[in-house]
């Protein structure tokens, strides 16, 4: 049923209809709402899941671990800085294979202290392992977390996973969101059934000790299971779309691009800012379109160099900047695309919450067309 | 596409009035989007709410700097805050004073002040003016009905103090419509 709600409270009520059995999670603007909510569901029997509190984010995804490991399904959320203070735990999560979900509310990294939008936290862990899916409005934030747990959890795969989503933009925004029954969820997701798990009768270790005879193929194991994910996920996503109306079985979506002349490149809520634009770019005669990235790892590479195919050029927005290198989907975009012609233009933006408007997507298409590239958008030459 | 934006102090309840605003659009059968300049949650502190209205799916995600509508919670702010800027031409401006206003509204765009502060304090019994005011926007704007204001409150606070509200919301809407 359609209700008009905060995208933390969708994101809360999704989660809750997942049954996690275990949440430990740490509060940190702007992901709190989320994990208060939860919190609530837990103390009025809303939810029958144990809320581990903890001093902080480290402590959160540990006990997130050890749960996991036991064989309860689990979850956390965090953002920015909480996230940072997990990088360890992140990498640990994925190397024993644990599907932990975790609710990324993207915000900047200090310092300086920002506690605004961009997508450096979830980007800077993007070697760790975790898959990791961006979402355009409220409504896939919360469809996103079920296809996680379903990807996640899938034998195949068994590696955790960010949902991420843009702090405030769409975290604290009120906007129609179609929610999902119990009796839904159920049915599409269905219980935990761990492939190994901790058992007193029957013991086993998980992220034990890999001597240089045997680290390799972890390692190797790992990005295998993400690139398997790529099928899990169109089929995780077909299935959805076939219970529920909107179909995820695609990692990425174009938005008038079958004829377009330039293509942007982008992730998250400012896509939707895009769309608008470009609209207003084709009634002016603009062929340009949109490829939006809805998962990020593992990185569709072959899928976006094939819809991509046509166009003369390309512009890459990047809400986070690999400092002294470029944006981090502008490198892998142009990888992907390696030995075409077409031209592939990296623009950071939107760092710390600076507002991405209609006319600031059309000075980009007017800035790739002209030429330069990799480069800053949107920079206050004053302050320089 | 209309736009609102709210400019109010922080603890005046910007953010709730554009929550419940939207909530009552949605009601009314468009689709709405309302969010929070973010940032500034200090008591006194200037702050800014956007609502978006639209008959299909809204996209955008950048702040409001066009707006059809504002409304203005505090009039002391008008010297600090340049509150009127980017209203579009046939856009309805709605500030909370109690005075004749010493300001001008761009050419083109209706201002309508309304003493929100006395008549909250005789309906709530506190200077809390966002319930006012929203009445007071049912009235200027036809974006929301005024039953489904009346539906937001009662969903969003207690019994008594939703009937106080409302109280508040109908007092404004009334002045308004008569004034119109």
């Amino acid at each position: 049923m359609m209700e008009i709600t905060e995208g933390s409270h969708a994101i809360a009520e999704a989660v809750r209809l997942c049954r996690p059995q275990v949440i430990s999670a740490y509060p940190i603007t702007p992901q709190t709402h989320i994990v208060e909510a939860l919190a609530d569901f837990v103390a009025n029997g809303q939810l029958d899941a144990e809320y581990i509190t903890v001093e902080n984010e480290l402590s959160a995804l540990s006990a997130c671990i050890g749960a996991s490991a036991a064989g309860s399904r689990t979850y956390s959320a965090t953002t920015s800085q909480g996230l940072a203070l997990m990088f360890e735990v992140c990498f640990n999560a994925a190397g024993m294979r644990m599907p932990i979900i975790m609710s990324i509310a993207n915000r900047a990294l200090g310092a300086p202290l920002s506690i605004w939008n961009d997508q450096q936290d979830s980007i800077s862990l993007r070697d760790s392992g975790w898959l990791q899916f961006y979402a355009e409005d409220n409504q896939e934030a919360t469809d996103l977390h079920l296809l996680a747990y379903k990807v996640a959890e899938d034998h195949s795969i068994q590696l955790p996973a960010f949902v991420c989503f843009d702090g405030f933009i769409l975290s604290h925004t009120y906007e129609p969101v179609d929610m999902l029954t119990q009796e839904d969820v159920d049915k599409y997701l269905p219980k935990f059934n761990p492939l190994e798990r901790l058992d007193a009768a029957d013991p086993i270790s998980f992220g034990m000790y890999a001597t240089p005879e045997y680290y390799l193929e972890f390692r190797y194991e790992m990005d295998q299971a993400q690139k398997r994910a790529k099928d899990v996920i169109a089929k995780a996503g077909k299935e959805f779309g076939a219970m529920f109306g909107r179909d995820y079985s695609a990692l990425i979506e174009g938005y008038r691009l079958e004829d377009a002349d330039t293509a942007i490149v982008a992730m998250g809520s400012v896509c939707g800012t895009i769309k608008d634009s470009i609209d207003e770019m084709r009634t002016e005669g603009k062929k340009v379109g949109l490829l939006k990235i809805r998962v990020f790892r593992p990185f569709p590479g072959e899928e976006i160099a094939k819809m991509l195919s046509h166009v003369k050029r390309i512009a890459v927005l990047d809400k986070n900047i690999s400092l002294g290198a470029k944006g981090a989907t502008v490198m892998e975009v142009r990888d992907a695309l390696y030995g075409s012609s077409i031209p592939v233009k990296g623009y950071v933006l939107g760092l710390g919450g600076r507002d991405v408007r209609k006319r600031d997507v059309k000075e980009i298409v007017a800035l790739c067309e002209k030429g330069p590239g990799d480069q800053f958008y949107g920079l206050r030459k004053e302050l320089i | 596409m209309r736009e609102l934006r709210i400019h109010g102090r922080g603890g005046q309840g910007s953010v709730t009035a554009a929550e419940l605003i939207a909530v009552a659009a949605f009601e009314g059968g468009i689709f709405a989007q309302a969010f929070p300049a973010f940032g500034v949650e200090r008591r006194g502190a200037p702050v800014q709410a956007f609502v978006r209205f639209d008959d299909k799916k809204i996209r955008k995600r950048s702040q409001v700097y066009e707006p059809d509508y504002i409304i203005v919670q505090d009039s002391t702010l008008i010297k600090d805050v340049n509150v009127f800027m980017g209203v579009k031409q046939g856009g309805i401006v709605i500030v909370n004073t109690e005075k004749k206003p010493d300001y001008k509204v761009p050419d083109g765009v209706k201002l309508i002040t309304i003493d929100a502060t006395s008549i909250a304090l005789k309906a709530i019994g506190l200077p809390i003016t966002n319930t006012s005011l929203m009445g007071a926007f049912a009235a200027a704007t036809g974006e929301i009905q005024f039953s489904a204001l009346e539906k937001a409150l009662n969903n969003r606070f207690p019994k008594e103090l939703a009937a106080k509200n409302i109280e508040a919301a109908k007092v404004a809407f009334n002045i308004v419509k008569e004034a119109a």
